[in-house]
């Protein structure tokens, strides 16, 4: 058992941390928090955090870049808006989770090999390519690249959907995919100027 | 004979090919048009948003540009989609500079977008534009009998309730009335399934998933009724999983639309019953028995 302090001290802030979740688009109300924790009660996946939602958006707030970034709550979010809905302060907190999880990809502080970052870029690479997903291809390209071995323990659900006939094979695309690269070309070429 | 641009999204081409059928069936009994959004793209989804937002809200936008063409409500029948499109459109009003960058991606795509696109949710089309009387008119076997619990999961009335209550939604139990069965009551009708997290976290996943199906189990639903494929699909591919892990249920899973399809008469078959994983064609023989 790794022993550790559990206090934080004020040097171990990040203050232009502390700016930017203020500043990213839904983090702007962050600073009223009043700590009540309607957020994390009514979060179905509290159970297990490592830091509940209340505790991550004080953290946050405060500063404390590397807890919240390196913390499993945020990829255990599945953006189901309870807490966005319960909150009394208005904190769109889903909005701020989903810029924590973008912080950690693009600083590269997630785990290793965890597979939900690995989806989100499979995913996006599908978009770029083709304009759809096909549910088949995305779950094979993710598990060839952090689970091969799930992959043989899921022949018999595999095989199951391929008998009710839903599984998709041919890849599914659009037909003006130039209009659809130009547009998101355009706007990944910009949106550094965009409130982040 | 009213008239609705439709998109289907991803799943419904995929793993959710049974609520596009069941969907188009009984949309087309009750004589509503639906015309494909031509060249529809992915939504993006939960996934484009962890990775970059900005170009989610673009991803929804050609959609939404492309529907306001066509000066037509737009149809979105997965929670996901829903969500997304919604919410794209809000923030495009909402946060000025990111109007400002996709308005200048609009232009370099050649693509041209107002902000008037109405989203719409089936549940929504049909209880407002449509109406009980006229579903009630089209029924030829009632589900009489048959106790039903109400699953809506969360993206559908969270965080914009636009025609349904935010806590304790109502369309899908009057849908479901009207047609005959019996609704019960479902305190966990808006929680979460956990979505892509039993691909992610399988521990996490399945036991979201098996909290889901106790509860309908003890409230003695003989199904759960849901509005989502991706809900659909994991309360019935994982079902036997959860099972093993946490004691066996039996509950098939199907779409609100499948439920409303058998009481106007269609076959189990026309409306993608064939394809559960947990079998409900003999359950739905018992109470409707006509059809099956």
């Amino acid at each position: 058992m790794a022993v550790k302090s559990l206090i934080k001290y004020e040097v171990e802030r990040d203050p232009d941390f502390a700016q930017w979740v203020s500043h990213v688009i839904g983090g702007e109300r962050i600073r009223n928090c009043i700590q009540c924790g309607l957020c994390s009660a009514s979060c179905p996946l509290s159970p297990y955090m490592d830091f509940t939602p209340r505790r991550l958006m004080h953290m946050a707030r405060e500063g404390f870049k590397r807890d919240v970034l390196g913390s499993f709550t945020i990829w255990l979010c599945t953006s189901c808006y309870s807490c966005t809905v319960e909150c009394p302060r208005r904190i769109r907190v889903t909005d701020i989770m989903y810029a924590l999880k973008r912080r950690a990809i693009e600083d590269g502080v997630y785990p290793r090999r965890f597979p939900i970052p690995v989806l989100a870029s499979e995913f996006r690479g599908m978009i770029r390519r083709n304009g759809r997903v096909t549910e088949t291809w995305l779950v094979f390209l993710v598990f060839m690249k952090t689970a091969i071995l799930r992959l043989l323990g899921m022949s018999k659900l595999g095989t199951k959907l391929l008998l009710t006939g839903r599984m998709g094979i041919l890849p599914e695309t659009i037909r003006d995919r130039k209009q659809l690269q130009n547009l998101l070309d355009d706007v990944e070429a910009h949106r550094k100027e965009v409130a982040a | 004979m009213k008239r609705y641009l439709y998109y289907p999204g991803c799943s419904l081409r995929g793993t959710g090919k049974a609520y596009e059928e069941s969907l188009l069936a009984v949309f087309k009994a009750l004589e509503i048009e639906m015309e494909e959004l031509e060249d529809w793209n992915c939504c993006g989804a939960t996934a484009y948003m962890s990775i970059d937002e900005v170009s989610s809200f673009a991803l929804a936008g050609r959609n939404l540009a492309m529907a306001e063409k066509k000066n037509l409500d737009l149809l979105a029948p997965c929670s996901a989609c829903f969500l997304v499109l919604n919410k794209a459109q809000r923030y495009i009003k909402e946060y000025p500079k990111v109007a400002q960058t996709l308005e200048h991606g609009f232009k370099a795509a050649g693509l041209e977008y107002h902000g008037t696109t109405k989203v719409r949710h089936p549940l929504d089309v049909l209880i407002n534009d449509i109406g009980l009387e006229r579903i009630k008119a089209c029924i030829k076997k009632p589900l009489t009998g048959l106790k039903v619990a109400p699953y809506y999961g969360c993206q559908i009335v969270r965080p914009y309730a636009t025609f349904d209550l935010m806590y304790y939604p109502v369309t899908m139990d009057k849908l479901l009335r009207a047609v005959g069965a019996e609704v019960v009551d479902y305190p966990l009708k808006t929680r979460c399934c956990g979505g892509s997290q039993k691909g992610t976290l399988p521990e996490v996943g399945l036991s979201l998933i098996h909290i889901l199906l106790k509860e309908a189990h003890r409230r003695e639903a003989h199904i759960v009724s849901t509005i989502c494929p991706l809900c659909q699909f994991n309360l019935d591919a994982f079902q036997e999983e959860a099972g093993k892990k946490y004691g066996e249920i039996s509950m098939p899973v199907v779409y609100f639309t499948q439920l409303l399809g058998l009481a106007f008469g269609f076959s189990p078959k026309e409306l993608g019953l064939e394809r559960n994983i947990v079998a409900a064609k003999q359950l739905l023989a018992k109470f409707a028995p006509a059809a099956a």
